[in-house]
């Protein structure tokens, strides 16, 4: 008894110290110049502070230097996955700033360009989060299919990444001849090609193993830390704002808002999968009636927004895109300011992360969907 | 020279006979010695770079791409190229770090690698080793080799590095258990632990066969636990990118990084070269009890060619979990082995015992 009790008193005195590691700002899983301070007691996470500011470019200072038109070219450098969803929410605020009406042809256009900048950076989403999974295949089979929308972006603007096709007022360019053809395509090759990911990924006995029951978000959480998008919805908080807050053609589309409310890492990864599918579900109600008509109102030489505050948000792949512009009636805002959804996303990892394991902290993060440009602006 | 492809037993032997005609037994066994270590070596290093070749060909086959195709034709030379550009890399030991350790600990991981590749019988006549204890020493030095990965996490002084070693510790300390015990299951059906004697008695039949359910079960425990011992995906939580950057050679550059690179690619021929051995029939060819003709001519295909057959076979099932699965996480690693693969393989001793015990095998 006595040895028993001699052992017991050494274990108690085996201390684990805490340690501290930098993931980032270089680092494979960070996907961009993020800082995570990581405090650490073994394998088990207990503290993880983000630490931002190694990417800052002064974006929103840099507007103010700009005219109204021009800004729309920045947003493009900020989210560069949701390029077009940015372009689309400074141009719905200056048009509503001016009280302009654009044509049905350019909301139609708009939103299916929406929707295909969603599927691709949805489909890029899962491809990094295969592979910080560990399953590097997956890569390549998204890559693939983006391959093709991102043809589409190109021979509609000439761009393939930062799009800049919403400009206030309209369009930049009509769209190609080709253009209903290709997206249909599309939409047929890629309605064959989803399940293969499941069958990669999602089905995957390990891959539901590592999400299943991680990392929890609640409801009431993602409300208070200001949560958006896919992240939110897989927590069960019904933030689309293209169902509740319809812009563009939104209204014009039957579509199911994607929620879950289970809230772990499956669930985040779940609703984003469904979401594809949602995506392709309004491109092919908009994409063969299409209205004839211009592709932009002629607007004047100089956009002078009146004196005041006009915001307008707009639901991008990672969650609400807000664009808050201060005018003092000159051509150029007197202050602008973006609100972008992975800064209020990326500071949960702590309150999720913790007491979960660093595989865990990688997969977590993995599911908010990162674009470091877009939290430092 | 007497030279037979069906049997090397002539030739080594016009070696031996040769020499020793010229020249003094101390002699001839100091050329002898210098002959294997180098054939061992020039071995180890065309394989080693062959299979870095297959292996991203057949990564390319998995993800739609054509991998390497510039460096030569079909990209045969990339590997080359890269082996070269290793070698000439500057040697980067990191300030703090434990000099003497850190740089023994890249020799030790592929030493080991080196012993376990001698006692591997590659055709008739061909291994150096034959001991009567073959698979267990097999099974105790390939266990040295966690010490080398443990030093280089240690000795490093990185945060990553140390996580990664302690993993990989962890993970090859339990997964041994399994190896091991799926080999005794296979002991018990063969009756000896010599390697020639275990390749010998599959010369009617291979043991997977022979076996049947006890030793298809210890097979693919020996194939997943022979995946984790090797430290490749889906079980590469030393490693581990995403997580660790690199884990334990993160600090590691040029030769002593290639030393590990290419310990790992040793290390995946010598447990598919193990499964073929015990499990698959060694260089015996495919044959159907009564079926003469068919077996005849299996025996027409020498047996260095079925043993490369079926050591390449594993080697593409190995990779085939690597570029599909999804990385575990380092307690379902643990849960995995201790909780599964542990008490499956101990009743799989029983059913293999009592198979051979009541002579139900084939």
């Amino acid at each position: 008894m006595d040895e028993l009790k001699e052992v017991m008193i050494t274990t108690d005195e085996i201390r684990t110290d805490e340690y501290l590691i930098n993931m980032g700002p270089q680092h494979p899983s960070t996907h961009g110049v993020l800082r995570l301070l990581v405090q650490l007691e073994g394998e088990i996470v207990h503290n993880v502070q983000p630490h931002i500011g190694y990417i800052h470019s002064g974006i929103e200072k840099m507007t103010e230097s700009l005219s109204y038109p021009q800004i729309g070219h920045l947003t493009d450098r900020m989210d560069y996955l949701s390029a077009h969803q940015n372009n689309e929410a400074v141009a719905l605020c200056v048009e509503n700033a001016l009280q302009i009406e654009v044509p049905d042809r350019v909301k139609y256009i708009r939103t299916i360009m929406s929707e295909l900048s969603r599927l691709a950076s949805h489909q890029l989403w899962w491809c990094v989060m295969g592979m910080d999974m560990g399953a590097l295949t997956t890569f390549f089979y998204g890559l693939r299919d983006r391959e093709d929308i991102l043809d589409i972006f190109e021979e509609t603007c000439g761009a393939r990444l930062t799009v800049n096709y919403s400009i206030p007022g309209g369009l930049m360019f009509d769209i190609h001849p080709n253009f209903q053809r290709d997206v249909k395509a599309f939409i047929t090759k890629f309605r064959t090609k989803l399940p293969e990911y499941d069958r990669l990924l999602s089905g995957n006995v390990i891959f539901t193993e590592r999400t299943k029951g991680v990392g929890f978000l609640s409801k009431e959480d993602a409300i208070a830390y200001g949560v958006t998008g896919p992240t939110a919805r897989a927590s069960g908080f019904a933030c689309d704002l293209r169902k509740h807050r319809p812009y563009s053609a939104y209204d014009k589309v039957n579509f199911n808002e994607v929620l879950s409310d289970v809230g772990d890492t499956y669930a985040r990864y779940q609703v984003r999968m469904q979401e594809m599918w949602e995506s392709m579900n309004i491109i092919e109600q908009l994409i063969d009636n299409i209205p004839e008509g211009d592709y932009a109102v002629k607007m004047k030489g100089v956009v002078k927004l009146p004196e005041g505050e006009f915001y307008q948000r707009v639901e991008t792949a990672r969650g609400e895109f807000g664009v808050f512009i201060v005018s003092d009636g000159k051509k150029n805002p007197y202050r602008v300011k973006f609100r972008s959804p992975g800064f209020s996303n990326l500071f949960t990892i702590n309150h999720i992360a913790k007491g979960w394991k660093i595989a865990d902290l990688v997969a977590i993060m993995s599911t908010f969907d990162l674009v470091i440009p877009d939290i430092d602006r | 020279m007497a030279f037979n492809i069906y049997d090397f037993t002539t030739l080594t032997k016009s070696i031996h006979e040769g020499l020793s005609s010229q020249l003094s037994p101390t002699a001839t066994l100091a050329i002898e010695w210098t002959i294997v270590g180098l054939a061992y070596l020039l071995f180890v290093a065309l394989f080693g770079l062959f299979l870095v070749y297959a292996e991203r060909k057949v990564c390319a086959a998995f993800q739609q791409r054509m991998g390497p195709m510039r460096v030569g034709p079909w990209g045969l030379l990339q590997t080359i190229a890269d082996f070269i550009k290793l070698l000439m890399k500057e040697l980067i030991t990191p300030r703090d770090a434990d000099k003497f350790l850190y740089n023994l600990a890249p020799f030790i991981v592929i030493i080991v690698s080196f012993l376990v590749i001698s006692v591997i019988p590659f055709a008739p006549g061909l291994s150096t080793f034959d001991f009567d204890i073959g698979i267990f020493f097999v099974t105790a030095v390939s266990s040295v080799g966690v010490i080398g990965i443990l030093l280089a996490g240690w000795s490093s002084n990185n945060k990553y590095s140390l996580i990664g070693a302690m993993r990989s510790g962890a993970q090859i300390v339990s997964y041994e258990l399994s190896v091991g015990l799926s080999l005794i299951t296979m002991i018990i059906l063969a009756e000896t632990m010599q390697i020639s004697g275990i390749v010998e008695g599959q010369r009617e039949m291979w043991f997977i066969f022979k076996g049947h359910i006890p030793a298809v079960i210890a097979f693919l425990v020996f194939i997943i636990a022979g995946t984790a011992e090797t430290n490749r995906g889906p079980f590469d939580l030393a490693e581990a990118e995403s997580e660790l950057t690199a884990g334990f050679h993160t600090e590691y550059s040029g030769i002593k990084f290639a030393f590990f690179f290419l310990a790992e690619y040793i290390n995946l021929f010598i447990v598919a070269a193990m499964a073929t051995t015990v499990f698959l029939g060694g260089w015996m060819p495919l044959h159907f009890g009564d079926f003469e003709g068919f077996n005849q001519i299996m025996d027409l295909i020498p047996g260095l060619f079925w043993f490369f057959f079926k050591v390449l076979g594993v080697i593409f099932l190995m990779m085939w979990f690597k570029w599909t699965f999804p990385r575990l996480r380092v307690d379902q690693i643990l849960n995995l082995e201790w909780k599964y693969l542990l008490p499956i393989n101990l009743f799989n001793i029983l059913l293999m015992a009592a198979v051979v015990l009541f002579g139900l095998h084939f």
